[in-house]
């Protein structure tokens, strides 16, 4: 059974089970460990930020560096407008990076690897985003879909591509990262397989694999969780300064 | 990324059909909708939670610190800056002393030097005046010796060849017969001593 690499994305109850009428709200492992993902967060950022001494120690410098690359990506891509959005979006890339970290030690749980959950976070993003974009623009945000300098002929069919690609936005969001955390780890799980399976003798190539994958693993981790960001960024940028 | 992902997914594709076969319930379970409404709920707690507590409790104090560490240091840089104009203007000052003083010090030299000069020469004027004087007094002096000195001689001479010839002759011979013959001696000699 442990030897079925999709097995670690199964999710189980822990505890009672807790329903509401005929809603099932049940404490899974998937609900432990985005639990204890927001815990450790707000923990290691409350220890860092508690001393606020002029030269800052370790944990200090930690919190410290986080919340200057996430203020310089934001102020990047989406200029200053986004300022009052920092918190979010900061909130955001922390919980998705310490999800997929977390997700990369031995029999855990990878919260980031169910397309739903993703799912939720990018619909919450596009349907924030479209909200703020409608609300700084009004009806004009729907300039987003006339690009300038097209020529007559062609807008009808650009404007189309561009009503899709902008309602395909969560749908990509969403699936980038759960597909790459899904593939990630199963791919692990699988060279981990054939390692039992090929035993002493032929089982080092595939050993020496899912070393090699692991650190592959963990740069994605990271590197997915800053893609989520930024394209959140992306998004709140067309939302908060209309270029076309 | 494209690629990697790609690759991936081939692989996983490769994965999931090998083992579809082999194990009993195949599928994905993030496909199986039976947690989906927990998942939601639970992910709407923590990271609704996590957001509230970092926006007010952790985002601010970062914010706060970063701010003060950032004017801390602009005004430390200000400060620097002010003290460093202030030793330059305290060096020019020192330098300005400096050239004073070394310039002051030559005119005391150039000063001290004329009046030792002068002071010099006022004694060396004063001393010469009375080694003249001494020397005039000098001369003087031997003029008079030497005036003097033949009367004084002839006297000498006058009371030696008296007594002389009282022991001689016994007798007191008349003092100007002797007299005139030691003038008359001492007229012929006197060219012969003194060159007069």
């Amino acid at each position: 059974m442990a030897a079925n690499p999709m097995y670690q994305f199964n999710v189980y109850r822990i505890g009672p089970e807790i329903k509401i009428g005929d809603v099932d709200l049940s404490f899974t492992n998937a609900s432990l460990f985005m639990v204890v993902s927001s815990i450790l967060i707000f923990v290691i950022f409350k220890i860092g930020s508690k001393k606020n001494s002029l030269v800052p120690n370790k944990i200090q410098l930690l919190t410290e560096l986080s919340y200057t690359f996430v203020s310089k990506m934001i102020s990047d891509t989406a200029g200053t407008k986004a300022k009052p959005y920092f918190s979010f979006i900061f909130s955001l890339f922390m919980f998705v990076l310490f999800c997929n970290m977390l997700g990369m030690i031995p029999y855990s749980f990878t919260v980031t690897s169910h397309i739903i959950v993703t799912f939720v976070l990018a619909a919450f993003i596009f349907v924030g985003v479209t909200i703020i974009g409608f609300i700084k623009h009004g009806f004009g945000y729907l300039k987003l879909f006339v690009p300038s300098g097209v020529p007559m002929v062609l807008l009808p069919l650009i404007v189309i591509i561009e009503i899709i690609s902008y309602l395909s936005r969560p749908i990509s969001l969403s699936v980038r990262l759960f597909a790459n955390m899904m593939a990630g780890h199963t791919m692990m799980k699988v060279f981990g397989g054939f390692v039992v399976s090929l035993g002493v003798v032929g089982g080092w190539l595939p050993l020496s694999f899912s070393v090699a994958l692991t650190g592959l693993e963990i740069l994605v981790a990271f590197l997915q969780a800053y893609v989520f960001a930024i394209l959140t960024c992306i998004y709140l940028n067309d939302a908060l300064n209309l270029h076309h | 990324m494209r690629i990697d992902l790609f690759i991936k997914s081939i692989l996983f594709l490769f994965a999931a059909s090998a083992y579809a076969y082999g194990a009993e319930s195949g599928g994905m379970p993030q496909l199986d909708p039976e947690f989906w409404i927990s998942q939601i709920f639970w992910l709407t707690i923590s990271f609704g939670f996590l957001f509230i507590f970092l926006s007010k409790f952790v985002l601010p104090m970062i914010s706060e610190n970063l701010e003060n560490r950032k004017s801390q240091i602009l005004e430390n840089i200000e400060m620097a800056e002010k003290h460093r104009e202030e030793s330059e203007a305290k060096i020019k000052e020192y330098e300005k002393i400096i050239e004073d003083s070394r310039l002051k010090a030559k005119g005391i030299i150039n000063d001290a030097k004329i009046k030792i000069k002068s002071e010099i020469n006022l004694k060396k004027d004063a001393l010469e005046n009375e080694i003249n004087s001494e020397i005039v007094l000098a001369e003087k002096e031997i003029e008079d010796l030497k005036k003097r000195s033949p009367d004084k001689i002839q006297k000498i001479a006058i009371d030696t060849s008296k007594d002389l010839l009282k022991q001689l002759i016994g007798a007191d011979i008349n003092q100007s017969s002797i007299s005139a013959i030691v003038e008359d001696l001492s007229k012929k000699g006197r060219d012969k001593y003194y060159g007069v």
